[in-house]
């Protein structure tokens, strides 16, 4: 009873949160309800029994991603008057189609019959991570890191002062 | 337990809001914070997965944590560029940036 | 009445599900957690302000408060009761909900991580299973909290000041965590009590000494205490990003620097000092409160007796410190923990692999530190001789 009241809140939150991002006035405003949104969803793979991954989620893009879009934010002079992040000409063909994609989804899924298993989750789900990650996924783990530092190379270099 | 359909539906919401934001906005961070939202709702797709169909396979978690590291990834190079464009054009409003229409 | 805590909340636990529901017996037991934390933290918080008042003081030779009570003990009441008496001014074009938002979220951070401490053998708030991850990951909350201070204050330099703390904030998460790392690959576990139950023969600071440098440092500098306070010294940037704010929202401020420091000490006793482990705890469980309140304690003096001490970094130096240094440092400790741990199970041959390699990269890092000052040093005496 109190998983599904649990997961009410928690879904109404990130939904509330992910609306405010898509309708606020303020780019600053839009960034703090991404900011809930991410913490909705940390707390929905909480719900999922995937704790390292809600951990992860917190630290990654609360910690780091949020931040880098406030600092652009700031950096693009994006608050104030200018921060005006108002709507594009075709935004009512944009919600007719999203609306669309969102009733075509739930209906699909509906009728599908999923291989659901009530198998719980094993105990030591954190070290199998850690050995999947240095075992069998290696190359993408490789692959990952390399992303990573081209990402952190190419973006110092697009923003550098010239 | 509650059922999958619950979480996968929240997931479809989240992904329909993010497509949304990602189409009607002018703002060009505004446009990365909804491709930000289909992210997630893909990597909640994932987790929901894992723990209804196979919770003994690590996989979806991995997967999940490799989709959040190219999300963090593209925010750094997206805004990088989206900070150069300002340098240039003094502005991030997205309609503004059409040199390149005929 | 060796484990007097435990035992009463069993015998509790015993009657209260007697007569009540199952559901209601949880919620009730969860309120009732939280409210002893509360308390608990309130105590300590009260506490530390005397004590951080009289040790500067007596570090600095002079005797701090004394006129308020014996020794001056009423000294934080008092403190208290001025800030609830001063006018709240709110900045005109102030963005309202963001400015007020942001004293809640900046003490919400450190006072989630309460839940995780393991305060004594069978007492800890919830024994997750990624305890120290979630501590890590709740210095995000902070950072967010200081971004949204300083950007509702409608005032430049309180933005000015947000952006630098949030630089130091994030540059000092990195070697904080690979110490931490370091701690996790010699336990296996990342849930507080192993890590506690782990550092049975010797506790992690005799067994990696280096890394407890590394966390100390860092905490430090994630406290925002001198000598990395530059953020919020009077003589700096005014007060950095809480400028704007005054009477009881400034209070959840220092409110929220005092709980941090609680909190961090609290991990460093978990992580490094052994937690609750001590002579005779397996014979008095009740003892082993004691020993990490006593713990606690001793590394919230250690910060206070650096915060007399030594002078304030400037914020290219102490940015540099922490990617030029201290990551380095991180990523060796690192690489030697899991080398070792690979190498070998045996818990004495890691030792000896791993204490003479601890001392042997904080020598190598200090004479290297050491070479580069007296170069910048020469190179300074030669740009003013010349």
């Amino acid at each position: 009873m109190f998983l599904s009241l649990a997961f009410a809140i928690l879904s109404i939150f990130t939904l509330v949160c992910a609306l405010g991002v898509v309708t606020a006035r303020s780019v600053f405003h839009a960034a703090l309800f991404l900011i809930g949104a991410f913490f909705g969803v940390a707390g929905l793979y909480v719900l999922l029994e995937a704790e390292f991954l809600a951990a992860a989620q917190v630290m990654v893009y609360v910690g780091a991603v949020s931040i880098l879009i406030i600092f652009a934010i700031m950096l693009s002079r994006g608050y104030g008057a200018e921060g005006e992040a108002g709507n594009n000409p075709q935004w009512g063909w944009a919600a007719a189609i999203s609306g669309l994609l969102f009733l075509t989804l739930a209906v699909a899924m509906r009728k599908v019959a999923w291989p659901v298993v009530a198998a719980p989750v094993p105990k030591d789900a954190i070290a199998q991570i850690g050995a999947g990650f240095v075992g069998q996924y290696m190359v993408p783990f490789e692959v990952a890191s390399v992303l990573l530092l081209v990402a952190l190379v190419g973006a110092i270099v697009i923003a550098r002062e010239r | 337990m509650i059922s999958m359909y619950w979480y996968l539906l929240v997931a479809a919401a989240l992904f329909s809001i993010g497509f949304y934001g990602a189409m009607a906005r002018k703002n060009a961070i505004a446009i990365l914070m909804g491709i930000e939202l289909m992210l997630n709702a893909v990597n909640l797709n994932l987790i929901t997965f894992w723990r209804y169909v196979k919770p003994s396979n690590p996989a979806g978690q991995i997967f999940a944590v490799f989709v959040l590291t190219v999300a963090a990834a593209e925010a750094a190079v997206g805004l990088a560029i989206v900070i150069a464009i300002y340098r240039t054009r003094d502005t991030v409003n997205v309609e503004d940036l059409n040199l390149l229409k005929g | 009445m060796n484990d007097l805590i435990y035992n009463l909340a069993q015998g509790w636990e015993r009657w209260i599900s007697s007569f009540l529901p199952a559901w209601l017996v949880t919620l009730i037991d969860d309120l009732l957690i939280v409210v002893a934390l509360l308390l608990l933290v309130i105590l300590f918080v009260l506490a530390f302000i005397w004590l951080e008042r009289k040790l500067v003081a007596r570090l600095q030779d002079r005797t701090g408060p004394n006129r308020v009570g014996p020794y001056g003990l009423f000294q934080p009441i008092a403190d208290t009761l001025k800030l609830l008496a001063k006018e709240v001014i709110t900045p005109d074009g102030a963005d309202k909900a963001v400015y007020n938002l942001a004293p809640v979220l900046v003490v919400f951070g450190p006072l989630m991580g309460l839940g995780v401490l393991p305060l004594g053998v069978h007492l800890i708030g919830a024994d997750l299973n990624i305890g120290i991850f979630f501590v890590m990951a709740l210095g995000s909350v902070s950072e967010i909290a200081v971004l949204m201070a300083g950007w509702s204050s409608n005032n430049k330099y309180a933005l000015l000041g947000a952006f630098r703390a949030v630089a130091q904030l994030i540059s000092y998460e990195v070697p904080m965590v690979l110490a931490v790392l370091a701690v996790v690959i010699m336990t296996g576990s990342m849930s507080m009590q192993s890590i506690v139950k782990a550092q049975n023969p010797l506790m992690f600071l005799i067994v990696m000494p280096t890394a407890f440098v590394v966390y100390f440092l860092s905490a430090n500098a994630e406290m925002a205490r001198t000598p990395f306070d530059l953020l919020e010294a009077e003589s700096e940037l005014i007060a950095g990003y809480h400028i704007e704010y005054s009477g009881m929202k400034f209070a959840m401020f220092y409110l929220a620097e005092y709980i941090n420091l609680f909190v961090l000490g609290g991990v460093a006793t978990t992580l490094f000092l052994g937690g609750w482990g001590g002579p005779f705890v397996d014979k008095v469980p009740l003892l082993g409160t004691f020993y990490f309140l006593a713990k606690d304690l001793l590394m919230v003096a250690l910060w206070m007796w650096i915060r007399g001490t030594f002078p304030r970094f400037r914020i290219d130096h102490m940015l540099s410190f922490a990617w030029k240094v201290l990551v380095p440092v991180g990523v060796v400790l690192v690489l030697l923990t899991g080398f070792v741990v690979w190498l070998t199970n045996d818990y004495w041959l890691q030792l000896a692999i791993l204490l003479p390699g601890n001392l042997v990269t904080l020598w190598v890092a200090l004479e290297l530190l050491g070479r580069d000052a007296r170069k910048s040093g020469e190179r300074d005496k030669r740009l003013a001789l010349a």
